[in-house]
């Protein structure tokens, strides 16, 4: 074995190594802020909302990007939320020691995962090619697929937290199941089930991938869902890569945007859990 | 007067009666519900891999399983395999494991030993937050300024010096292009890093008190007992930690697209561009229009990437849990 002092040394290399990297980690965060921050904020006018996207040259804003994604998440979090919920309940309720809650879990626990890109490719295949072109529907569906296992997740968790004598006192009151779990155990875990809501909103806010495929973006001002729609990740990412300078700068002006929105929105959900429990 | 009579209870006492108690009729309705969105999710999974299957079925009738392994991909000829993505989508995140490992258990090592209470959750929220912020924009940054950097000061001395090494040379050959499969590696794991630190640190802090307490009692360091005590005791759910950052980094698309040069050839370099599989559904889908034989094999290369990732993904779930039960 070796001396005391050159274990001691060892020690604090690897604690001093350990912090480095803690610190590297949160530059890289700062770096991307940063990066945001400076080449964002010179392009953010009053322009980037209240024009819609333009030829270049033209004073092009991002109006109907935003309000597309607004749509598209909106309807996502509509559709998604109370199935995530239902199936949450599902898992932590009446499926909890069955076979199918077992492998349903599972099944969840691998599409929080998933690249969603193939979420994309699900939705092109089964509503786009058959209905016959890209549309709104159809990007706010597959934005609906990635919201449910997130908010199934968070659900289950924040559930089982609840203590199990809660739901034994309402039932022994000759409450039905609906009612112990409407008015006892989701009012006890609400924060958590918000928190994950709003992690859930910040999830599909931010995809690109499963709409390249199914609202692919639209150039013109469109609030209708049976056409394809516009929205902010995909104008970013089809504005970043263009050589015009005036693209380029909204396209961080986007960024910073949606960086900022789900950003808050991840530490706010933190913050209000942390702080109701 | 009768009327009143009978309000104030003048009738006939009601037997109780159960089919008609307040649940009788919403509760079947409520519980049928709970288990129809249960089985949902679980039908969920089997549509996209049965829809994936079926887009890429004629792929697979047209060239065989030879789509696997053909390095092929040619719009003009109409050949198309798999080989290039599946190995640059393998390449990209096992670089991107190798890099963010360490970084994980430095970090985790901070967060669970040596980091005072009051900064252990904002720097650990800090951290999360690199899991929050969008793929896309991990691109951007990739694309604006980490490639320059990689292309002015990182790349050339690399060739200049480990690229005239015998043996490992070949890895840091080639044009110094900043974009390329190193650097998707390092933004991927970037990426990843948050996942895989988050459980490190969850499974380190489920280590019985009294085996640390142990360990320190017999005049450990505080590494040692990290090193020999904590580790050990969550090795299998640490694996399957890593397993769920490969599993990130394997379908990982925009990050990727806009960093790793879209190059549909081998190549053993480090440097040299490349393409994944989710890089090439993404860039060549416009081009793919319906009923063509490449829209069918971009379906099947998605089909294949569902594979692996679902095999990587099941397998991590399944060392993770493994501690739990």
């Amino acid at each position: 074995m070796a001396s005391l002092a050159a274990r001691r040394a060892k020690d604090s290399t690897v604690k001093a190594i350990s912090i480095g990297f803690a610190v590297f980690a949160i530059f890289i965060l700062g770096w991307i802020l940063w990066t945001l921050l400076s080449r964002g904020l010179p392009a953010l006018g009053p322009h980037v909302f209240t024009n819609i996207t333009m030829p270049p040259g033209q004073n092009g804003g991002l109006l109907n990007a935003i309000v597309g994604s607004l749509i598209q998440v909106g309807i996502a979090m509509l559709i998604g939320t109370p199935i995530g919920i239902m199936a949450g309940t599902f898992l932590a309720e009446n499926g909890k020691t069955t076979k199918i809650g077992a492998a349903a879990r599972f099944v969840n626990d691998i599409l929080l995962s998933a690249p969603s890109i193939l979420v994309g490719l699900f939705i092109y295949g089964l509503l786009v090619v058959p209905l016959g072109g890209f549309s709104g529907w159809a990007g706010a569906i597959a934005l609906a697929i990635l919201v449910i296992p997130v908010v199934v997740r968070t659900t289950e968790d924040m559930l089982n937290l609840v203590p199990v004598g809660l739901r034994e006192a309402a039932f022994a009151l000759g409450a039905p199941q609906w009612k112990v779990v409407m008015f006892v155990t989701w009012r006890a875990a609400r924060a958590g089930i918000v928190t994950g809501i709003l992690l859930a909103i910040a999830r599909a806010a931010g995809e690109t991938a499963p709409l390249l495929f199914t609202s692919l973006g639209n150039n013109a001002w469109s609030v209708d869902l049976t056409k394809p729609m516009a929205s902010l990740p995909i104008a970013i990412y089809q504005y970043a890569g263009s050589p015009f300078d005036d693209w380029v700068a909204l396209a961080w002006a986007g960024a910073l945007l949606i960086t900022v929105g789900v950003l808050l929105l991840n530490v706010l959900s933190r913050l209000f859990l942390a702080k109701t429990h | 007067m009768d009327a009143t009579m009978d309000k104030m209870g003048g009738g006939t006492v009601q037997p109780l009666d159960k089919t008609k108690g307040t649940g009788a009729v919403s509760d079947p309705i409520f519980v049928g519900l709970l288990w129809a969105s249960g089985i949902f999710v679980l039908v969920l999974l089997g549509l996209i891999i049965a829809e994936l299957f079926q887009g890429g079925l004629p792929a697979l009738q047209h060239f065989g399983l030879e789509f696997l392994w053909s390095p092929a991909w040619n719009p003009v000829t109409e050949k198309y395999g798999a080989l290039v993505m599946i190995y640059g989508t393998l390449f990209s995140a096992i670089i991107a494991v190798i890099v963010a490992l360490p970084l994980s258990f430095g970090i985790a090592f901070f967060l669970t030993e040596i980091a005072p209470q009051a900064l252990k959750r904002p720097i650990g929220v800090a951290i999360q937050l690199l899991a929050a912020v969008p793929s896309i924009i991990y691109g951007m940054w990739g694309f604006f300024v980490i490639v320059p950097l990689m292309a002015a000061y990182v790349q050339p001395p690399l060739i200049a010096t480990l690229g005239q090494v015998p043996l490992i040379g070949f890895l840091f050959q080639g044009p110094p292009l900043g974009s390329g499969m190193f650097t998707a590696g390092l933004i991927l794991a970037v990426m990843i890093l948050p996942f895989i630190t988050a459980m490190f640190v969850e499974t380190l802090e489920s280590v019985p008190p009294m085996l640390k307490e142990s360990a320190y009692g017999v005049g450990g360091t505080t590494y040692e007992v990290y090193k020999n005590v904590s580790v050990p005791y969550g090795r299998t759910a640490m694996v399957g930690a890593i397993m769920l950052g490969l599993g990130r980094a394997l379908g990982e698309t925009m990050a990727v697209t806009f960093v790793i040069g879209n190059a549909n050839r081998l190549s053993a370099s480090l440097f040299a561009p490349g393409a994944t599989i989710a890089s090439t559904i993404a860039n060549e889908f416009p081009e793919a229009p319906i009923g063509s034989l490449k829209l069918t094999s971009l379906l099947q290369l998605g089909f294949i990437l569902f594979v692996i990732s679902f095999i990587v993904l099941a397998l991590s779930r399944a060392l993770v849990r493994s501690k739990l039960d």
